[in-house]
């Protein structure tokens, strides 16, 4: 059994982030409220349970925080850590831009904030720890295995899709002066979703199920997703990246199975080296799925990087 | 003949088409959602509230009543108030604008003397249906004009006799459309099935005098003649009597 943990250490780090970071998010919105001295808890600010002959008995009753001060307040488009450090979703950030919008001191502090850890360090690593669409997406992943229907696709399109929709938001915004992306995003809906209430964003996070079930392996993430687009920039030269041993590997290409952007795995069986190309989620299932140990993490090594020249 | 070029070529013409049909589709939802925002916003909300507000909910986290929402119609996302369930309590340290990280809430817009004044906030304009509105019809209510944050300031009654009973007065609630908050307690008090005063957004109720009408005998209204932009002629240019002479009449 212990196997098992280690065999997916990686799998079971990022569901404890991802599901983490929402749980954070949704009891920082949770509240107590005060009605005929009963407390009650409130979940998403929904007071419907207090109706009572037209009369909602918890209006103009203040409510208090669950945890004060809330670990995590806002949602992945905006946020605070412990009511100080700001965080911003970088495409949100070059939307209002776009659109004209006023571009205030937190909004590009938190733009810095995140250049800074997913450039520096992780890379695309948000779509794989942080975002929580990974889940819908990573459940349509693992149904397709289980159904054995790996190899349908209705369309194709071609993985670089996700570039040119993240030009055409930020053209759209300049057009309408709106942030074009946040109002489709179905990222956004889920996240806002968990912590404000769903409402009809659920059809958008089940459009995105289907298209990954039914239509296209891993097409939303991979082929469509502007903000995956965005993070890829931004992490271009990010330390962290997977190392590949050609000595140790065997070739059974389970690691090219398993990988969801498995085209940046193009130097498996054929040269020793750094997993370089930008669309490496850093999720570290080729790791897991090696059973011969040729891949694993690494902070880029710059002394490697010497002798190859 | 190069087929990687031919291969490349295809990609380039396949992404442009389905960005190009995309976007169609994109574009028509954007518009049409975008035209779709009469909800009412938060206090100090900006004008160009739309391409600022970036739908973290931090307002709504704040604010001490429930009062905010996150919408699920038109542009998702956009944090709105129904004064009919929870008007907005007018908190006098402005929670929601002050947590607020884009300024699209602008605190700016409170400010007087560099204290936050929530009577600045303009998020809508109270609107009566004399039609409906039962103190028009003679029976005596004054639950919105109680209600109001601003009593006597934003809604005023005003008396006139009850021409019908010829011996009972009519209290008739009116709003200065330039006070008003916008907060909407007066719709949340307003004891008609469907209430008779409602907040609208602004653009929804207010018209514009122009500058070819200034009221004389106000000092302050004659100061719109300063920044006014010279209005062009618009009469014809043909004289009179033409149209007599070419008979098309």
């Amino acid at each position: 059994m212990k196997n098992y943990y280690i065999k997916n250490r990686f799998l079971i780090l990022r569901r404890f982030t991802q599901l983490g970071i929402l749980l954070l998010f949704f009891l920082s919105n949770c509240s107590l409220i005060t009605i005929n001295n009963k407390e009650h808890l409130i979940f998403q600010g929904n007071l419907e349970s207090f109706t009572k002959n037209e009369r909602n008995l918890a209006i103009a009753n203040t409510k208090t925080e669950l945890i004060a001060p809330p670990i995590l307040m806002g949602n992945l488009s905006g946020s605070k850590i412990l009511d100080f450090l700001p965080m911003s979703d970088p495409l949100v950030f070059l939307q209002v831009f776009f659109a004209g919008g006023a571009i205030s001191l937190d909004l590009f502090l938190g733009f810095l904030v995140i250049v800074f850890i997913y450039g520096i360090f992780l890379g695309r690593g948000f779509c794989a720890f942080v975002c929580p669409i990974n889940l819908i997406t990573d459940l349509a992943n693992f149904l397709r295995r289980k159904l054995k229907i790996e190899n349908i696709r209705f369309v194709v399109f071609s993985r670089q899709t996700k570039f040119a929709i993240l030009a055409l938001s930020l053209f759209l915004s300049f057009l309408f002066g709106i942030l074009a992306w946040e109002s489709i995003s179905p990222i956004s809906m889920l996240h806002r979703g968990v912590v404000f209430g769903m409402g009809m964003g659920f059809f958008g996070i089940l459009a995105v199920f289907l298209f990954d079930l039914f239509m296209l392996k891993n097409g939303f993430c991979g082929h469509l997703c502007p903000l995956g687009a965005t993070y890829s920039i931004i992490g271009a030269k990010s330390l962290l990246k997977v190392q590949y041993d050609l000595d140790k590997c065997t070739k059974c290409m389970n690691c090219v199975r398993i990988c969801p952007e498995n085209q940046v795995l193009d130097l498996i069986g054929k040269h020793s080296g750094f997993v370089n190309k930008i669309a490496c989620i850093k999720c570290g299932r080729c790791i897991e799925a090696c059973d011969d140990d040729a891949l694993h993490f690494n902070l880029l090594n710059f002394k490697t990087k010497k002798e190859k020249k | 003949m190069n087929p990687q070029r031919r291969r490349t070529l295809k990609s380039i013409t396949q992404i442009m088409g389905l960005v190009s049909f995309g976007g169609l589709i994109w574009s028509a939802y954007l518009a049409e959602a975008k035209d779709n925002t009469q909800m009412l916003f938060p206090p100090a909300a900006r004008d160009n509230f739309l391409s600022t507000c970036i739908k973290c909910g931090l307002c709504v986290e704040a604010c001490p009543y429930y009062t905010l929402k996150l919408s699920s119609s038109g542009i998702k996302g956009i944090p709105f108030f129904t004064p009919r369930d929870i008007p907005c309590f007018m908190c006098e340290d402005v929670p929601c604008v002050v947590a607020c990280p884009t300024s699209a809430l602008d605190k700016n817009l409170l400010l007087t003397n560099n204290k936050l004044d929530i009577t600045k906030a303009r998020m809508g304009v109270a609107v009566v249906d004399t039609f409906n509105c039962i103190a028009y019809a003679g029976i005596q209510c004054d639950a919105c004009y109680r209600a109001c944050p601003l009593i006597d300031k934003a809604i005023y009654l005003e008396y006139k006799s009850n021409t019908r009973t010829g011996k009972h007065a009519l209290l008739l609630p009116i709003v200065a459309n330039d006070i008003c908050t916008g907060c909407g307690k007066c719709e949340k008090a307003c004891v008609t099935e469907i209430a008779s005063i409602k907040v609208l957004k602004h653009d929804q109720v207010l018209g514009k005098m122009g500058t070819n009408y200034i009221k004389g005998w106000d000092k302050k209204d004659e100061e719109r003649l300063e920044t006014a932009e010279p209005q062009k002629k618009k009469d014809s240019k043909n004289h009179a009597l033409d149209y007599l002479n070419e008979e098309s009449l």
